[in-house]
């Protein structure tokens, strides 16, 4: 069974957002809402700063505390690509799921019931990359089998130094930053 | 320096988790303290002596449907998607506590209502319910299960009101297994002061006071464990606990929750208890608010934390 997970170099991403409108516009994310968004990370001491430019959505964990809260299993596993998905209409809107979330990548859509990126699941079925990555104009995120030593995305994590997001939260988040 | 911007601007989501409102407080609340009714009239029906505690026995198990049903109606106000409610018991989700909580609440009310019946007025004990009421009243055996049952449920149920909240890992300032225990004692505390305001027999509620006391200054033990396990562990933790010790709760933590809700009606209790001063309703008054305002706290301060 294939593991998707998400590879994004942060040395290539300049935070055009093209990424988050391409979301939008695929899976008609509701005005005021995102599933993905651009983080801009800046550390140091002025002038010796470093910036990370990071677009950010749901992590579809590997130990998901948004599935393992959900008290109807709206929230649950996909078989394919064992991505974290929501079954709108199972969905009671408790809103567990938004506050075990470490990554804050959930909302609540308009229509009540829980919503977030879904790796675009649509397009994965049929071979396609999701949205954000096909557009990415400086080809900076890659998407595919974490389990294949084959994919891009593994041989990438395989050469290149990266860290996931807060990983002392236990989640084992599959998307990953190369820095 | 870290300085992070983000260009997410989420509903509830952004700049800080503000998901739960009034409801979830007032959920918790009622249902601590219908778990501590449940435990106190569970004692009383075990001991056999449901038939000289008036108050308890009477006017706990009726008032427990009430507050529990005033509770998840509170619950169902918060739920974005109502009119798929029924999903909750479509299901059972092992590894969620709301789950559990949606499956121990529909054995919580066949219990109050056993409870009830144990001292059921004479002129209500008609047909059926009048049979079970005089079986349970005149059975020891049977008020003893009854009990057992009530303590039992009443324990899972306040126990619950706080798992529900530790069991969400990305908030630090839940992350406590000491939150259980804190929210039964305080139902059960609240409780205890509830039959101390209201009792109309002298002996129910001086005893109701003292373990009232009890009840306090265990909660005011586990309070402290609390704060000392969140600063004595991680980063994240110790931030969380910075939300209560100098952060934008301290006021209301200290002021409402420890010195108004716990401290000074322990003190005052105290006075009373060894008769140097006489009962008022202000120390019940003041623990059932602060009992309430611990829900509060823990419920806002809970979302304002998040892993660093």
């Amino acid at each position: 069974m294939a593991r998707f997970g998400m590879v994004i170099d942060t040395v290539r991403c300049v935070g055009c957002m093209d990424c988050v409108v391409a979301c939008k516009t695929e899976n008609d994310v509701p005005e005021g809402f995102n599933r993905d968004w651009i983080a801009y990370q800046t550390e140091g001491r002025f002038p010796t700063l470093d910036m990370e430019i990071r677009s950010e959505r749901c992590n579809h964990c590997d130990e998901p505390p948004c599935v393992e809260c959900c008290p109807t299993g709206a929230s649950h596993v996909d078989p394919f690509g064992t991505t974290v998905q929501v079954t709108g209409n199972e969905c009671i809107g408790c809103k567990a799921c938004v506050a075990s979330c470490p990554y804050d990548a959930r909302f609540i859509h308009p229509e009540g019931y829980a919503d977030k990126c879904t790796f675009c699941a649509h397009r994965t079925v049929d071979g396609l990359d999701p949205a954000c990555v096909a557009v990415c104009p400086t080809h900076c995120m890659t998407f595919g089998d974490l389990d294949d030593p084959n994919s891009a995305a593994r041989r990438l994590l395989d050469s290149r130094k990266h860290h996931a997001l807060k990983p002392d939260a236990g989640t084992k988040p599959r998307i990953f930053y190369l820095t | 320096m870290t300085e992070l911007v983000l260009t997410r601007t989420n509903e509830m989501i952004d700049p800080v988790l503000h998901a739960w409102g009034w409801e979830i407080p007032v959920y918790l609340f009622l249902g601590g303290i219908v778990a501590g009714m449940m435990v106190i009239t569970g004692f009383f029906l075990v001991l056999g002596r449901h038939r000289h505690a008036s108050c308890v026995c009477r006017v706990l198990p009726a008032l427990g449907i009430v507050l529990l049903s005033a509770g998840m109606f509170a619950l169902f106000l918060d739920l974005e998607h109502k009119r798929y409610v029924w999903r909750l018991y479509t299901t059972f989700q092992v590894s969620s506590p709301m789950s559990w909580g949606s499956w121990i609440l529909l054995l919580v009310y066949p219990a109050l209502a056993l409870a009830m019946l144990a001292r059921l007025p004479e002129f209500l004990r008609a047909g059926v319910v009048g049979r079970i009421a005089r079986a349970i009243d005149e059975s020891p055996a049977l008020a003893w299960w009854v009990g057992t049952a009530n303590m039992l449920l009443g324990v899972l149920l306040g126990v619950y009101t706080g798992v529900l909240l530790s069991a969400l890992g990305a908030r630090p300032f839940w992350n406590s297994a000491a939150l259980g225990l804190l929210f039964l004692l305080s139902g059960m505390s609240a409780a205890a002061a509830f039959v101390h305001m209201i009792a109309w027999e002298r002996t129910e509620r001086e005893a109701l006071a003292r373990a009232d006391n009890i009840f306090i200054a265990l909660e005011l033990v586990v309070l402290m464990l609390f704060i000392t396990g969140l600063l004595t562990a991680g980063q994240s933790h110790e931030a969380a606990a910075l939300l209560v010790l100098g952060g934008p709760f301290t006021a209301v933590f200290w002021v409402f929750v420890v010195a108004l809700g716990l401290v000074i009606p322990f003190v005052m209790q105290s006075l009373a208890i060894s008769h140097r001063t006489v009962h008022s309703a202000i120390v019940p008054v003041l623990v059932i608010l602060g009992s309430f305002a611990l829900r509060v706290v823990f419920v806002y301060a809970g979302q304002y934390s998040r892993w660093i």
